[in-house]
């Protein structure tokens, strides 16, 4: 059974995954990604990612894929025909700055779908990066999060504004979907419902 | 006190719902222990020494009657019937069963109680002054505002996982008593120039082992922007605070490493997308909460009571009680009554659940059915006449609540320690218990007067100890268990952060060492000084001549 859970009005659903995600080759040197440096990285403007590894990364020659923001920034000219015909979509790791997509796309829309990779599921950045694509960047197709994915954070995911949800493989999609709809009423505005309950609701003391 | 209407009821009721469903999970080998972890922690369940854990939310330290009556059959239904009170306001059960959690939440739920977010790496209850509302020297109440804060931050989406944990204080008088600077975001509430509730907001601040003081971030901000501007900040330090190394992800080390100026531009240009956002207080928001938070149905009443004088002239044990634990309050013929939950050689911030019945009682027969909880670890009666004074104190004092040392030397606040935390370097709560019983004479502990003596089991600092006149922490050498001890800390207007004395000492040692150091004091100090005046006079050096000097002394 497809793991990828998608959501159409607010009607969470099992769906079958079209796109394929291609990975970066393994890196030899350890990579300088965590959290806190990249404070560094942005003043520095290191990169993560090594040139070997931008391209050495094999790309499938036809189908809709999604490429890693390091390989969709380095090889983007190479894969222009492709983007036109809305076969190419980005994954940007938690540590990466959307900015430099912003830089190297102008119009985000004409991706039909960005990814945020989260490594381990304890990982929050991934609800910020869903926020200010949507937010800031005015990202308005599918937002798939992939990776750690897993249930009890599913709730948070679509309230920062994700659509798509690719499960951990060796979980329930079924059951997990249940998770979407854990509160029913929350407190405080968010992608998915900018209005805090005070201005949603008539609360009266 | 702020009651729950549907929404706030609905959101716990799904909350137990939403938890029983993850216990299932987990017993069912469902979520791996790993996964289970930040869920459990959100929900204030440590796995300890002994058993599981569980703190429970008092939102900036208020307890009604009917709560503090549940959490005292709680503890008896479902713990060995007592709890302990934190220093963030909250009360802790150290012995429930991990199958049962699900089950005290559905009971707390009943009374607008939960555990939500009171551990894990999110934002905490956020804390605030226990004399707010009531103190002359208020300015603004804070609230009303801590609780339109608290709901914003209950499950909030981008927030739910953050690098490390995030606690707010709130504060609104002239004279700091929530410790504003300590926290991750301080506020302090003031009024402007044109008569407006304004905000000065601190970042960075905190204990554990890297202890910083917070720096200003913002001078003036409107009170509308409170939850914006929060979000601004929160938002910065979750997309670059670090993630690699759990003692280096608070936001003091983000503030620190990308300093104040560069931290605050890039918080100020994150602002700039959210002010004026939907999450801006309205002022109708900030009225039907402050609706909750109205003066009490005082009595007019003089300033004085003739049978208060009486009893204060011909009771001396009375007397010394009052002078210690009443404090002003803004409405002639009031005051506010700390009931100390330090009696000598009992574990510091304990309370029975029959003390617990007892204290609801008081509540709700002397002080409008409410009180709170304060981070010295003490239960205050906030709305007392002074006229019931005395019925109050009879009735404290029967059942081990009117021990006369508020402020004093065995007031001490104390973490858990190496009896229940399995983080610990060694126990705390014996420490506290053996200085009680050196100090065990009431007459000697007022003359020694205000003093804040803290103690931590490890450099987590849960008890404050770097902000203590005195601070003792549990430190481990080759795996026995040993105390350092530091002078000169202090909360307040003035935080401070204590300096250590020199090497450390064993557990023995430790009432002889603090007798020491009060020696010392007595000796040196100038008729108008408290301890901590003499110890930042003096500074290190004479206290730890002389404490050092035991070897050549007893020989
Ligand atoms: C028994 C189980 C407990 C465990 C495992 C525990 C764990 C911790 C840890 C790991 C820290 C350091 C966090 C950091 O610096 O990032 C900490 C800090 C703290 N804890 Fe606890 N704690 C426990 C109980 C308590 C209790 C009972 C209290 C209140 C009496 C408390 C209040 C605090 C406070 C005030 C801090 C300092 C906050 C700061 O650094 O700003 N903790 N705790
Ligand atoms: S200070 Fe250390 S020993 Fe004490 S409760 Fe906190 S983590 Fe445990």
């Amino acid at each position: 059974m497809s793991q990828l859970i998608k959501l159409n009005d607010n009607v969470a659903h099992i769906a079958e995954n079209q796109w394929a995600v291609v990975q970066l080759p393994p890196s030899l040197v350890e990579a300088r990604k965590q959290a806190g440096k990249v404070v560094l990285f942005k003043l520095t403007g290191e990169k993560t990612v090594s040139e070997e590894q931008l391209s050495g990364t094999i790309i499938p020659e036809s189908g809709k894929v999604i490429v890693p923001l390091s390989v969709f920034i380095a090889r983007k000219a190479q894969l222009q025909a492709r983007i036109n015909a809305g076969e190419i979509g980005v994954w940007v790791d938690t540590h990466e700055v959307l900015n430099d997509l912003a830089e190297h796309q102008a119009d985000l829309n004409q991706l039909p779908i960005i990814a945020i990779h989260v490594e381990r599921f304890a990982d929050g950045r991934i609800f910020s990066l869903g926020l200010l694509l949507r937010t800031r960047y005015g990202f308005k197709n599918e937002l798939r999060a992939i990776g750690d994915v897993l249930r009890d954070q599913l709730f948070f995911l679509k309230r920062s504004g994700f659509d798509s949800y690719l499960i951990r493989a060796d979980r329930n999609a079924q059951e997990a979907m249940l998770s979407l709809k854990d509160f029913s009423a929350p407190y405080q505005g968010a992608v998915d419902e900018p209005r805090p309950a005070f201005l949603r609701y008539n609360r009266v003391a | 006190m702020y009651k729950y209407d549907e929404i706030d009821q609905r959101l716990v009721d799904e909350r137990v719902a939403q938890y029983r469903d993850q216990t299932r999970r987990y017993l069912a080998g469902e979520l791996s222990e790993e996964e289970f972890r930040p869920l459990r922690l959100q929900n204030g369940l440590y796995i300890q020494r002994h058993a599981p854990m569980l703190r429970i939310a008092v939102p900036y330290g208020m307890l009604s009657s009917k709560q503090l009556h549940k959490l005292a059959d709680i503890a008896q239904k479902y713990d060995r019937s007592y709890g302990h009170f934190s220093t963030r306001q909250n009360l802790q059960l150290n012995w429930p069963k991990l199958e049962e959690i699900p089950d005290i939440l559905a009971e707390l739920a009943t009374v607008e109680m939960h555990a939500i977010q009171t551990s894990g790496n999110c934002i905490r209850n956020i804390t605030t002054d226990q004399f707010a509302g009531v103190a002359p020297d208020e300015v603004v109440d804070p609230r009303a505002i801590a609780e339109v804060m608290r709901q914003w931050s209950t499950f909030h989406p981008e927030f739910a996982l953050l690098p490390r944990k995030f606690k707010i204080a709130v504060s609104g008088t002239k004279d700091d008593r929530a410790v504003v600077q300590m926290h991750d975001i301080g506020m302090e509430f003031y009024l402007d120039s044109q008569n407006k509730v304004a905000i000065k907001v601190w970042v960075g601040g905190g204990l554990g082992r890297t202890p910083i003081l917070g720096s200003v971030i913002r001078e003036h901000l409107e009170w509308q922007h409170a939850l914006t501007y929060c979000e601004a900040i929160v938002r910065v330090y979750n997309l670059h605070g670090r993630r690699d190394n759990s003692y280096k992800a608070r936001i003091k080390i983000l503030v620190k490493a990308l300093g104040i100026d560069e931290f605050r531009s890039q918080v100020e240009a994150e602002w700039a997308h959210l002010k004026d956002a939907p999450n801006t207080i309205t002022e109708s928001e900030l009225a039907r909460v402050a609706k909750h938070f109205e003066a009490m149905p005082y009595a007019t009443l003089p300033a004085h009571d003739a049978s208060f004088d009486a009893a204060i002239a011909s009771n001396p044990a009375f007397a010394n009680w009052a002078k210690r634990s009443l404090h002003a309050h803004k409405t002639a013929g009031y005051r506010a009554v700390t009931l100390s939950l330090k009696p000598h050689g009992k574990a510091p911030g304990d309370a029975s659940s029959e003390q617990m019945h007892v204290v609801a009682d008081l509540a709700e027969q002397y002080s409008f059915g409410e009180l709170r909880v304060s981070h010295e670890q003490n239960l205050i009666l906030a709305d007392v006449k002074l006229s019931d004074l005395f019925a109050v104190w009879e009735k404290a004092r029967a059942n081990g609540l009117a021990t006369p040392n508020i402020g004093l030397l065995t007031d001490i606040i104390c973490c858990p320690g190496g009896d229940f935390c399995s983080l610990a370097n060694a126990k705390s709560i014996p420490i506290a218990e053996a200085i009680q019983m050196q100090f065990d004479n009431l007459d000697y502990l007022h003359d020694i007067g205000d003093i804040e003596l803290n103690i931590s089991g490890c450099m987590n600092a849960c008890g404050h100890h770097h902000i203590g006149h005195i601070g003792i922490l549990g430190v481990d050498k080759d795996g026995s268990e040993w105390y350092q001890v530091s002078i000169g800390g202090s909360q307040g207007n003035h935080a401070s952060i204590g300096s250590v004395i020199g090497p450390s000492f064993s557990a023995e040692e430790m009432p002889s060492v603090v007798q020491k150091l009060i020696d010392v004091y007595i000796k040196e100090r100038t008729p108008e000084e408290l301890f901590i005046d003499t110890a930042r006079r003096l500074g290190v050096a004479p206290f730890k001549a002389y404490v050092y000097a035991k070897d050549e002394v007893t020989a």
